[in-house]
């Protein structure tokens, strides 16, 4: 992935900054609870969502299950239409891809569609350092990209940043770019709408090469698949003379008749809108309309790693529509760049350790960046089990074990700093499978239980700094249930 | 070895627990999902398109055949549009009430002069009710891509009932995936402030769309 | 009808109210209730926290202890979804690690028969009205694995809207999690303690003098919360305001 993270934080330490951020507390919270209502409303307008997520769960899962098969007829189909077709297994080999089909065009600068995937390998930054500027082209990019910030969010990448700070950065930032600010641009939405449209107008119409990504690939037919709603989309898709595409392995759907599942779920999902403005397919190129030349980077880039994981390969299933972001509390009150990657929130929390493997810092700590609640699961359209792979994930920096990694079988050692907790998780097991010595301590914790603070110093203060510790009742439940004899004796009956 | 061969050497081990007699694709996906939703008429349908493409900033205009040159006229005309592009085979009668004065759909234009015109007409391939959706495939009534993405104002013809279904599988059943598709949901949008929905960014900030059929001439929504 | 009371290790050491009130409860309503004494942990924590191979030796330990029972009722909605939800997820596991059936054919008896108690009432026993009296005002959080583990829906809301005397306030954001979940408390105690903060803020905003759920890990949680912030309201498990009659009433 990206340079831009490496030697991030923990989620913990990272999240400490983004909780007493009250600007930044107020945006996440504004934004994410608008868009929940609207979700909700848009999926209650489908009778059959349960059926058009288990049917998006069930393609996504067997196109997993067959995918060298499914990848090799989406070459042929690509090929056929008059594609050219590369595999990437990693960033560094699509970004050397991607440029050197650049500089063959003789062109020095590109546009660009919003685009994760080519986010996550860091292309942008790779272009430059070979000469090449990359230009977003998305509203959220555009204002990420002026801002020289980090992405914080899969759909609205500029999410942390309101209206008033939006403005600020096209006044200080577009003509460094290129076309100024509008003189006394205000913060209204429409206004900036129409800076980031005058701004960009320029470059879309002067464009030789656009970089996308794609939401969908269809193997049977060669079909790719852009979801938007700006028009930026169709710009670089179709203005271009030439069209490259970095897309995800996983992306492939086998059918065409598959998108009617997922151009139902996605925009609902996503947007909350019944469709999104615009969509763009194109199979191969079309003589007389669009790009002449059409290039498809297959990546890789840690995904067969993931899916060699039985529990962790169903993230892969991910459609990116970022509802599981919009409705996590952790990620209301985190942020998305404390998950230290271009995929924050809960699907990012088990996107990036896969992807990535789990012996860095950050993303040791995302498995524990989420408390199980439970509502990204409750959202996802293709019913990724966040909780569940979480948990899976957890077990691995603590117990270690076999994983893959590039391709080889590697055995993982337990992380470190965890040897506290793996101590005191054996000492209550060992406790736990013995009552007499969970009674022991339950009297021995009862006895003292005067001398018990409501705050505690050191490490306790994890919990006692924000809230109070319960008090210790003077016998645990079971010594009343035995001197009462489950309360049928008189005197301590049950009440 | 080649990284195609690498990537799918690694697929292949990835899925070692995979068994030959999984179910096959047929049998492992189920379609018991709706292919439209509700139960509506003909007209109700018809409706459905008008209301949900007005829910998202489209104009909707309803007229007969016999009226929709002078409907589109009048649109043009409201809109100050002086030069309109023209699809190779758009249908010349709607445009003969028109004096603006028509650009064609030519390979050799550039994006800038396209930039230049003020309006675009065109047919479209099936419209989509649930969705409030226009669908584009290029066809000679309908054109390069580009011509319905550069200018600022896009009017398009729907013809009612015909080119109209019910849902997103219906349409997809009608396209044919080897055309270059647009699908077209209003006029162009982001969510990016704030999550908040704004209209009119990069495509055209204007969208007409003429449901031209023989029941009414009566615009509902303008 | 003779069932057995798990009241998990949280609740037997710092909460034995509630367990009485279960008991009290249940008793009340012709139930016969055992509490094995031999009962401890069903492992949640170790399981959530990424320690399933410590948790399979208490799972195989609860079903030795419950598995003869006709009925297993707990006042906890995670200790509940715990059983029913990861129990066979961990049988299925050591499957997938070629460790045979063993454990998924020892845990298979107690799934089906574990209920969270409002589910006991309400599906079991066929109750909504207990016969209970708790006039004050109260507002109800609904915990996250009991609403979306075990799908409780509307049961215990219907359970408290036939309690004589008690006035039910709407808590806003009721759904979202109130930032326990565990050792996240902990790992996480910033956002944690956010978390908390919003619904202790969300439950002052109804003017209830109690909040109610059905688990007290979570209530733990909010009511550390609650008295830091000195909001003069205090957490109360659901069995307690359930127990209590016009005779006996609880405070």
């Amino acid at each position: 992935m990206s340079g831009t993270y490496l030697g991030m934080p923990a989620f913990p330490k990272a999240a400490h900054e983004a909780v007493h951020d009250a600007t930044l507390r107020g945006n996440l919270r504004h934004a994410t609870h608008t868009i929940r209502a609207k979700r909700a409303k848009a999926v209650a307008e489908v009778s059959d969502w349960d059926a058009l997520r288990e049917a998006g769960k069930r393609i996504k899962d067997h196109t997993l299950r067959h995918l060298d098969r499914y990848l090799v007829q989406l070459e042929a189909s690509v090929t056929a239409a008059g594609g050219t077709v590369h595999w990437a297994a990693d960033a560094d080999e699509a970004n050397r891809i991607v440029a050197d089909l650049v500089r063959a065009t003789g062109e020095s600068e590109v546009v660009k569609v919003k685009s994760m995937t080519t986010q996550e390998i860091g292309l942008n930054e790779a272009l430059e350092a070979e000469g090449i500027r990359a230009y977003e082209t998305d509203l959220a990019e555009l204002i990420v990209q002026l801002g020289r910030d980090r992405p914080s969010h899969i759909l609205v990448p500029a999410i942390h940043r309101n209206r008033g700070e939006i403005r600020d950065i096209f006044r200080k930032e577009m003509s460094e770019w290129g076309r100024p600010a509008p003189e006394g641009l205000t913060d209204t939405p429409a206004e900036l709408a129409e800076a980031a449209r005058l701004h960009l107008r320029e470059k879309f119409l002067r464009a030789k090469v656009g970089i996308s990504g794609a939401n969908f690939m269809v193997a049977e037919t060669g079909t790719l698949v852009v979801v938007e709603s700006e028009g930026n989309g169709r710009m670089c898709l179709t203005l271009p003379e030439t069209l490259i595409s970095v897309v995800g392995i996983e992306k492939i759907l086998p059918t065409w008749q598959d998108l009617e599942v997922f151009l139902q779920t996605l925009p609902r999902s996503s947007t909350a809108e019944r469709m999104n403005p615009y969509t763009t397919m194109w199979t191969g190129t079309t003589d007389g309309d669009g790009p002449s030349t059409f290039h498809l980077v297959l990546l890789d880039n840690g995904r067969t790693d993931t899916l060699a994981d039985e529990v962790g390969r169903q993230a892969l299933r991910c459609i990116r529509c970022s509802a599981c972001l919009n409705v996590c509390p952790v990620y209301e009150r985190a942020g998305g760049h404390a998950y230290g990657s271009v995929y924050p929130g809960p699907i990012g929390a088990i996107l990036s350790p896969q992807l990535r493997g789990v012996t860095s810092e950050i993303d040791a700590s995302l498995p524990y960046a989420s408390s199980l609640c439970g509502a990204c699961y409750e959202v996802c359209p293709v019913a990724i089990d966040i909780p569940e792979v979480l948990v899976h994930l957890r077990e691995r920096v603590v117990e270690g074990g076999q994983v893959t990694s590039n391709g080889n079988k590697v055995v993982l050692k337990p992380a470190k700093g965890h040897a506290a907790e793996r101590a005191a998780m054996r000492a209550a097991r060992w406790a736990f499978s013995r009552p007499g010595a969970l009674r022991a301590g339950q009297r021995l914790v009862s006895r003292s239980r005067r001398l018990h603070p409501r705050s505690l110093p050191g490490p306790g203060k994890a919990w006692s700094g924000t809230r109070d510790l319960p008090a210790v009742p003077k016998e645990p439940f079971r010594d009343w249930w035995q001197r009462t004899n489950g309360g049928m004796d008189g005197k301590g009956a049950a009440k | 070895m080649s990284s195609r061969e690498r990537i799918l050497g690694r697929v292949r081990r990835a899925l070692a627990d995979v068994r030959q007699d999984e179910p096959s694709y047929d049998q492992a996906v189920p379609r018991d999902y709706l292919r439209e939703h509700g139960d509506r008429s003909v007209g109700e349908t018809v409706d459905l398109l008008a209301e949900n493409l007005a829910d998202y900033r489209a104009v909707v205009h309803r007229c007969t055949a016999e009226d929709l040159a002078a409907t589109i006229a009048g649109m043009l005309a409201a809109r100050g549009a002086k030069t309109v592009l023209v699809p190779r085979g758009l249908d010349l009668e709607w445009l003969q009430a028109t004096d603006a004065e028509r650009i064609a759909d030519r390979a050799e234009s550039t994006a800038h002069e396209l930039d230049q015109v003020d309006s675009v007409v065109t047919a479209c391939a099936v419209a989509v009710a649930e969705t409030g959706t226009i669908v584009l495939d290029g066809g000679p009534d309908q054109g390069r891509r580009r011509i319905t993405l550069v200018p600022d104002h896009h009017i398009c013809v729907v013809r009612v009932p015909d080119q109209v279904v019910s849902s997103v599988p219906q349409a997809l059943e009608r396209l044919d995936p080897g055309l270059p598709l647009t699908w077209i949901s209003g006029p162009s949008a982001t969510s990016d402030i704030e999550l908040d929905r704004v209209e009119g960014v990069h495509g055209p900030r204007t969208l007409e769309v003429v449901l031209v059929g023989g029941q009414s001439s009566a615009d509902v929504t303008s | 009808m003779r069932v057995a009371l798990f009241l998990t290790c949280v609740n037997d050491t710092l909460y034995p109210d509630t367990g009485r009130a279960v008991v009290k409860l249940l008793t009340r309503l012709g139930v016969e209730v055992d509490f094995p004494m031999a009962q401890t942990c069903c492992g949640q924590a170790h399981y959530n926290t990424g320690y399933r191979h410590e948790a399979e030796p208490l799972a195989r330990h609860f079903s030795d202890v419950f598995g003869e029972y006709e009925a297993i009722v707990t006042p906890s909605g995670s200790c509940g979804a715990m059983v029913r939800e990861l129990y066979p997820r961990m049988g299925e596991r050591a499957r997938a690690e070629g460790r045979g059936n063993s454990l998924a054919t020892t845990l298979a008896p107690v799934v089906p028969k574990t209920y969270e108690l409002t589910e006991f009432l309400v599906d079991v026993l066929g109750v909504t009205d207990v016969g209970a009296y708790y006039p004050h005002k109260v507002t109800y959080h609904p915990t996250c694995h009991g609403l979306r583990g075990l799908g409780l829906g509307d049961r215990p809301r219907r359970l408290l809207q036939a309690v004589k005397g008690l006035e039910l306030a709407e808590l806003p954001g009721a759904e979202e999690c109130c930032g326990f979940g565990g050792t996240f408390a902990l790992k996480n105690s910033d956002v944690s303690a956010a978390m908390g903060a919003d619904k202790v803020r969300n439950a002052a905003s109804t003017g209830a003098e109690v909040l109610c759920a059905a688990d007290n890990s979570c209530l733990m949680h909010i009511g550390g919360t609650m008295a830091r912030l000195s909001t003069g309201m205090r957490p109360v498990h659901i069995a307690e305001i359930l127990a209590s009659t016009e005779e006996e009433p609880a405070v």
